[in-house]
């Protein structure tokens, strides 16, 4: 019953980026319109983002305004601006058109990549999932996981302090402990051999990866309170020195 | 707006009471005006220790259902200037508690008193529960040894998870770890964890480090918090605490094992 009418969707769209190291109001002017005439056709109405992050001076919000009505009248539409990372203007709250954030090199290569693959749609689609992916999975923890506590990753787990006794930490990946893990660890809990453990010092009362343990007694043979790593090797528990 | 303090630890007979009812009574000697809660409703001990017993008329859950005003129920402390106690209940049990309650005292006292010290009874459950969850302050008391620190451990994740400034994303609870019942001499041997052990452990700033001592039965039974007992090491110790809670820097004393007097090596005692 619920059929909606429209759906809010994320594009990545090719725009013309208007890059501008120094401003010289009269010639950057007549250069940008001596361009513009040698193609007037790709122009005509084409997007444009003003970028400032790589200009070397601070311009005025008068000399932006004038800039921006310049533009229209050479047939360009702008639709959005950057300003400089740091060095940001008093005015760009006044400014009407949308401020963008800074093109971050991720960014860049998400873009490259558009470019290149025009021509196979597919493999873009599978790249930027991927990136949402690993920006989305791991877990990070500051303070001590405490005696009764449980901390569950969907993806890897990592915590810059101890692991008390009596705690326990999950995850579907791996786990990193920064600290002392005294606890129980579990890694790869859906089943991903690959998983592993790493520990400053380990103290634990269990590990386990894909549902493989070994527990406090057969580690302190093994090895005890050294930094460590445990890896499943053909359903056997490695923990090795690290 | 009045500090409250939780006294706390999990583990049962490490020393709650004793640290309440001496922490309580030294802050109250510095000038503070301080009142001490029994939070242990069903077994009622902090008016023992603070040499009340025979003046409990009216006590907390009397209060919270109104059966009493706070004026009634507040036992003025003979020795001590600026102290209070509101004794527990002995006849009912923690589900007497309920937190607007609680909240409504500690609102109540807040007006009137610099310091809330509430005395936690041991466990995690509801009545600890109650103790701490408005608390700006907590003084963990720890034994040095195992099961003491892991239940110690246990309580600091309830501080950070299940507290009133926890639920509301305020500052966290400023967290203190006081060492009771140590024995330098069976820390040398083995037999005992070390300070720097259970602080490893822990992870949370020292308050202070209690010597066993005889005084601290001597002054239960007689009904004297052990701080006033300026001889013992224990009182002296207390002491100490009490003025690094209140931001003094006091170096830790009695940690070493005493050295044997030439008379007494003498006499191979």
């Amino acid at each position: 019953m619920s059929e909606s009418n429209f759906q809010f969707k994320g594009s990545v769209v090719t725009t013309i980026l208007l890059e501008i190291s120094h401003f010289d109001e009269m010639s950057l002017i007549a250069a940008i319109e001596n361009k513009v005439e040698q193609a007037p056709n790709f122009f005509q109405m084409a997007p444009v983002i003003i970028d400032l992050s790589k200009l070397d001076q601070v311009i005025n919000l008068d000399e932006f305004n004038r800039l921006l009505l310049h533009l229209k009248n050479l047939g360009l539409s702008p639709i959005g601006w950057r300003s400089h990372e740091t060095n940001k203007p008093a005015w760009q709250d006044e400014v009407s058109l949308p401020l963008l954030p800074a093109s971050k090199t991720r960014a860049t290569r998400l873009e490259n990549n558009v470019n290149q693959d025009k021509a196979n749609p597919d493999v873009v689609i599978k790249t930027v999932v991927e990136e949402k992916r690993v920006a989305q999975s791991s877990k990070i923890i500051s303070k001590p996981i405490r005696s009764g506590q449980q901390v569950y990753a969907e993806g890897d787990l990592i915590i810059l302090s101890s692991v008390s006794p009596g705690a326990e930490v999950l995850a579907d990946g791996s786990i990193h402990v920064y600290g002392a893990l005294r606890g129980r660890a579990l890694a790869g809990v859906k089943g991903d051999s690959n998983a592993r453990i790493f520990c400053r010092s380990m103290e634990a009362e269990l590990v386990s990866i894909a549902g493989n343990f070994i527990l406090s007694d057969a580690l302190q043979k093994i090895l005890w309170k050294e930094s460590a790593q445990v890896l499943l090797n053909d359903e056997n528990l490695d923990v090795v020195a690290f | 707006m009045a500090k409250i303090i939780v006294v706390t630890s999990g583990k049962g007979g490490v020393g709650k009471t004793t640290s309440s009812a001496a922490i309580g009574t030294g802050l109250a000697l510095n000038g503070h005006k301080t009142v001490i809660i029994d939070f242990d409703v069903g077994l009622r001990n902090l008016d023992l220790i603070m040499g009340c017993e025979r003046r409990v008329v009216y006590d907390f859950v009397n209060v919270i259902n109104g059966e009493a005003t706070l004026t009634q129920a507040l036992i003025k402390d003979k020795r001590t200037k600026n102290l209070s106690i509101l004794p527990a209940s002995q006849t009912r049990d923690k589900d007497a508690l309920s937190q607007e309650g609680v909240q409504q005292v500690l609102n109540e006292l807040g007006k009137t008193y610099d310091y809330i010290v509430c005395d936690s009874p041991a466990g995690i459950e509801r009545g600890a529960q109650m103790a701490l969850y408005f608390a700006d302050i907590a003084i963990v008391v720890t034994n040095p040894e195992v099961s003491s620190v892991r239940d110690s451990d246990r309580i600091l994740g309830i501080l950070q998870s299940k507290s009133r400034r926890a639920e509301q994303g305020m500052d966290p609870i400023e967290e203190h770890l006081l060492l009771t019942r140590y024995h330098p001499e069976r820390v040398e041997q083995g037999e005992m964890l070390g300070v720097a052990d259970v602080e490893e452990i822990l992870a949370i700033p020292l308050l202070g480090v209690i010597p066993e001592s005889e005084a601290v039965l001597k002054a239960s039974n007689q009904g004297t918090p052990v701080i006033l007992d300026t001889e013992s090491e224990a009182g002296l110790a207390y002491d100490d605490a009490v003025h690094r809670l209140l931001g003094e820097d006091r170096p830790l004393r009695f940690l070493e094992v005493p050295k044997k007097g030439f008379f007494k090596r003498l006499l191979g005692g």
